[in-house]
């Protein structure tokens, strides 16, 4: 089940927002399922400057590299380490102990642009369809 | 098979695996202490557990030689052993590279013909044979590609047009090119689609290469427009030769309107892969690109063969002169056919593949519905709707005794099964694999568990390739070796 | 280059129709059969999508020969080569006469081994992966270095793949290499650096500082004219810069000399040839490539692991695959696919068979031999040692006149000598002597020399 607090992406991203300008990242699960095996997670350092929608990172299961890109504009604020360390929480909690990046961000308004968790349970199901064809 | 063991598990203190000679000159004084090394690890075994141990190694091992083997994109025909035997040869193994030209005519000899034959059959002007590989030979062709358009002073073109169904080695010879790449789109029939490459051909654009046939077995009828595009707007066509053995005797690249195409005599040419090598990847180039070659070529003047570079050399490429035990291999091959024996291979080759769509048909989607050259792309998206992925079917087809196809390539067939069966396979073969298709597509439906958990019988299970890449261990210790 | 006339193409009954081709296995009856089943009249149908007009080339290749035949052709044309099993060989400079084992080419020469490819398929490529996880192992063992790969093509092209391994790790674009590092190697170094566009910047020997903005230093030990860098204050500037150090060592020679995991390098490669693999005229070599465990995501090239199996039993499979190209594309480490396996598997037997003791004895012949040589040279008149630094197997001489004429002499006397170094040093001559060369080899060697 997609958190219905939380925003989403087209590239299968969710963005939770905390509060005084912050925001936790993360892989949807669809994105978690469609890798497999996550292996090793390319995160940006504490204090870049990220903007929304570009690369700002990297996730690798046993086959495949996918790009991370920020949900939002701002600055890193803090990885999730236990995450790099153990990157099959990914997998296996892709909305909690598996979240990537939390980030400040530089202009809330750009959440607008992302889907709602109905918008996105949508979004995943056309997806999950046009796979299976 | 035994229990698992590593060579420190057959070390004892004391034991060698064969002779060697005693010291004949007085010795020397000893450099300093500090250039000296303390330790050696190295395990200390007899030759009897060594050859035991490396038997049974390769018992586990499938080869040409074990059965069919219709790896896509590959080329694992059957390699004749007489070409071993030929390779042996002392006069042929035994030679240094810096010995004098005198003393290695015969060698300088074989690679002369060699870049004539293959400069012949490729319908170019010259051969280099110093590429070690097919991706070092892309490498070189993307290197003089770089170096023709500046010695023009044209150095606006910095980009290499490629199609989506390319190698991988393909944009990643480019990126080791200082060159970026773009992708130019396959239409509904799979072939290159023009209007993208209208769009994209611009004065940025230093070549386009192709794969040709391509990596999904199809030729594109539309070479001479697409050709003809590319020059008029001042690029160069690049060919990646991996699929040759589609056009042996049928046509030649450099008639295509080719500039360069990049050969891999391991595949086409019938020496053994060795496990991921040795290969060899000549490059063969028209008149323009002559200057540009990687150094030495072998010339000819009155009998005599000499080393020589050319004047605008991209320069060296490696240690020496390419691989020369792999080119003795295909010389013999390849001078055992005349031009009415290849253009046999090549239409064995093809009918093989055409045979093997068509029985096929029917239990796999076939994505390209058309005629194909030397080997066919199916995708498993029937199966994969039933929750049978592509790699279970490749690991069913293990506990029926034959290799898979090349899996999930090139990229834009989902579920992708390239299969590439070679000339040199019966029908007896074909058909065996064909109905163990066939029996694996009815599984898939009936019982896909079976899929699912296969292999079944092979000396080892399906491996958890995830924990090998997050527990990284890479090398046994010297502490694993015995007191 | 090109031909100046080609063969009539041959008369095409010569073979076909009355023997079949031993390459193609097919009767004319399993073609019908099989064109039916497809649903065409003809094998040309298969070709429609060639255009017509590129159809039916011309081939001008000389007429088929059997196995018969071509075996005798083969046969001439090899002896009419100069074969070292014949000669007292004295040349060395990147490819190496040493004694080879015949477990060595008995274990490669399985066609289980041979006749495999890549070991996608891991189930049934144990024999390959596990013998990579082996050769790694070894070739750890024999640098000293933490992680190997599983080899590259040769000693030059691995150099040039460490150089650009270094621009990525350190983000820089400058390579630094040392001039005593063998031609050839640095030849190739400044093909790769020029396709990528990195500068290369050639360092004296001795040089009192070390560039910072450079990505790499890469030296050789011993170095190409035989002896050994005083390498370690220069390590340390290089390090201290930020750069990480490249050193191409002698696989032999770390039998008895220190190995370059104890001398603080980052990346240690190495012409793999001499570790069991013949000289074949330049080629099948092997690339040696090792280097510090915290830069293996960075490495070139084939890694293999260890893991289990859905029964937990132990197996291996390649790993970290999403470096290479056939998954990272343009983004890829670098773009080799294709190397030198069986080669790999050669050098991991040689290591094996010799063992311990025997590659420590096998490189204390070639040190003592070459000093016995390099001895005895230098007492003959008008002939004199160059480099009074320690060495192992290669060392340069002064000779009294050309080494060009020289070589002339020895090769009537059936010895290859040493390699012309003349555009370097004055008549200079560049030395090898392993295991292979007998006491006798060398007193007639030197005995030719004094004569001229």
């Amino acid at each position: 089940m997609n958190p219905k607090a939380y925003k989403y992406t087209k590239d299968h991203e969710w963005l939770c927002p905390e509060g005084d300008n912050k925001g936790k990242m993360g892989l949807a699960n669809y994105a978690q399922t469609q890798l497999g095996d996550i292996v090793f997670l390319d995160l940006p350092a504490p204090g870049t400057q990220v903007e929304q929608f570009k690369k700002m990172g990297e996730v690798e299961s046993v086959k495949a590299v996918s790009d991370l890109f920020s949900p939002a504009s701002g600055k890193v604020a803090e990885i999730n380490q236990k995450a790099v360390d153990e990157p099959k929480l990914v997998n296996e909690d892709p909305y909690d102990a598996g979240w990537l990046v939390r980030l400040e961000l530089s202009s809330p308004s750009e959440l607008d642009a992302l889907m709602s968790s109905d918008e996105y349970d949508k979004y995943e199901a056309e997806a999950s369809a046009e796979g299976a064809q | 098979m035994k229990r698992h063991y590593l060579l420190p598990d057959i070390s004892q203190a004391g034991r060698i695996g064969c002779s060697l000679p005693h010291l004949d000159v007085p010795s020397s004084e000893l450099p300093p202490e500090e250039l000296l090394r303390q330790e050696l690890g190295l395990p200390e075994v007899s030759e009897v557990d060594l050859v035991r141990y490396f038997t049974a190694l390769s018992k586990l091992n499938y080869g040409v030689d074990t059965g069919f083997y219709p790896l896509g994109s590959c080329t694992m025909k059957y390699n004749p052993k007489w070409h071993e035997d030929v390779a042996k040869l002392p006069g042929l193994t035994a030679l240094h590279p810096y010995q004098s030209e005198q003393s290695v005519q015969g060698a300088l000899q074989l690679m002369y013909r060699l870049q004539e034959y293959l400069a012949e059959i490729t319908g170019m002007n010259a051969t280099s044979l110093v590429p070690v590989a097919g991706a070092h030979g892309e490498l070189a062709g993307l290197l003089m590609v770089k170096a023709y358009h500046q010695a023009r002073g044209d150095k606006a073109r910095k980009k290499i047009l490629l199609t989506d169904s390319s190698h991988g080695t393909n944009p990643a010879s480019a990126a080791m090119c200082g060159l970026e790449t773009g992708v130019v789109a396959s239409d509904a029939r799979g072939d290159l689609d023009l209007k993208s490459l209208e769009s994209m051909m611009n004065e940025e654009v230093a070549a386009l290469t192709l794969t040709m046939p391509s990596t999904l077995g199809l030729f594109d009828p539309k070479i001479a427009e697409i050709s003809q595009l590319v020059h008029e707007r001042g690029g160069l066509l690049g060919g990646d030769g991996a699929n040759l053995n589609a056009l042996l005797g049928q046509t030649k690249f450099g008639e295509l309107g080719f500039d360069y195409v990049q050969l891999n005599l391991h595949k086409t040419f019938s020496t053994p892969h060795g496990g991921g090598g040795p290969g060899s990847g000549p490059v063969c180039v028209k008149e323009n690109l002559i200057d540009f070659l990687p150094t030495p070529l072998v010339t000819e003047d009155n009998g005599r063969y000499s080393f020589m570079s050319p004047p605008k050399s991209i320069g060296k490429m490696a240690d020496f002169y390419g691989n020369f035990g792999v080119m003795v291999k295909a010389y013999a091959y390849l001078r055992s056919l005349g031009p009415e024996e290849l253009k046999r291979i090549s239409e064995d080759a093809v009918l093989n593949a055409n045979y093997v769509k068509e029985k096929l048909k029917p239990h796999y989607f076939l994505p390209y519905d058309r005629t194909c050259m030397h080997e066919v792309v199916f995708s498993g998206k029937k199966q994969k709707a039933k929750g049978v992925a592509t790699v279970d079917i490749a690991k069913r087809l293990l506990d029926y005794g034959l290799h898979p196809p090349t899996v999930y390539f090139p990229l834009i067939v989902s579920e992708a099964l390239m299969t590439e069966p070679t000339e040199t396979e019966s029908k007896e073969t074909l058909d065996n694999y064909i109905a163990a298709m066939i029996e694996i597509a009815r599984e898939a439906a009936e019982n896909p568990e079976v899929l699912r958990n296969a292999p079944h019988n092979t000396p080892v299970r399906r491996l958890d390739e995830a924990r090998a890449f997050r527990q990284l261990d890479l090398r046994w210790e010297i502490d694993h070796q015995k007191k | 280059m090109r031909p100046k006339h080609r063969q009539k193409a041959h008369n095409r009954e010569r073979m076909t129709g009355t023997m079949p081709l031993p390459y193609l296995p097919h009767t004319e009856a399993d073609r019908s059969a099989m064109l039916r089943e497809i649903g065409v009249s003809s094998i040309e149908e298969l070709f429609h999508d060639i255009p017509e007009r590129f159809r039916n080339a011309e081939f001008s290749l000389p007429p088929p020969l059997s196995e018969l035949e071509l075996k005798k052709e083969l046969r001439q044309l090899a002896a009419s080569n100069s074969n070292l099993d014949d000669y007292a060989c004295f040349l060395g400079a990147g490819s190496y006469r040493h004694f080879i084992p015949s477990t060595v080419e008995h274990i490669i020469g399985r066609s289980e081994f041979s006749t495999a490819y890549t070991p996608y398929q891991a189930e049934v490529s144990q024999g390959t992966l596990q013998s990579v996880y082996e050769y790694q192992s070894l070739i750890c063992q024999l640098t000293g270095m933490e992680v190997s790969n599983a080899g590259m093509y040769d000693g030059s092209t691995s150099a040039a793949e460490a150089a650009m391994m270094a621009c990525s790790v350190t983000n820089r674009s400058k390579v630094a290499v040392l001039a005593t590092v063998n031609p050839t190697y640095r030849d190739v170094l400044d093909t790769y650096c020029r396709g990528k566009n990195l500068p290369l910047v050639t360092l004296e020997s001795g040089s009192e500082s070390f560039p910072s903005d450079c990505a790499c230093l890469i030296f050789q030990q011993p170095n190409f004219l035989g002896y050994f860098e005083q390498i370690e204050a220069y390590v340390q500037k290089a390090h201290d810069v930020g750069a990480l150090v490249i050193a191409i060592v002698e696989p032999i020679s770390l039998g008895m000399f220190r190995p370059p995991g104890d001398y603080e390098v980052d990346i240690a490669v190495a012409e793999g040839q001499p570790l069991g693999i013949p000289m074949s005229f330049g080629g099948p070599h092997l690339g040696i490539f090792a280097c510090r465990k915290e830069y293996v995501r960075r490495m070139p090239g084939r890694i293999v692991g260890r893991t289990v199996d859905a029964d937990g039993n132990p197996g291996y499979v390649m790993t970290l695959v999403t470096r290479e190209q056939y998954i990272r594309r343009g983004r890829a480490t670098s773009n080799i696919c294709t190397s030198e396996a069986l080669m790999a598997l050669a050098a991991a037997v040689y290591l094996a068979t010799l063992g311990k003791r025997g590659l420590k004895h096998v490189a204390e012949l070639c040190y003592h031999k070459a000093h016995y040589a390099a001895q005895a040279i230098d007492k003959l008149k008008g002939y004199s040692l160059v480099f009074p630094q320690p060495f192992f197997k290669e060392f340069v001489i002064r000779c009294p006149v050309p080494p060009s004429q020289i070589n002339q002499v020895l090769l009537k006397r059936k010895i290859i000598g040493g390699l012309d170094i003349s555009h370097l040093i004055d008549n200079g001559m560049l030395l090898c002597v392993t295991e292979a060369n007998t006491k006798r080899d060398i007193d007639i060697l030197v005995e030719t020399l004094g004569s001229l």
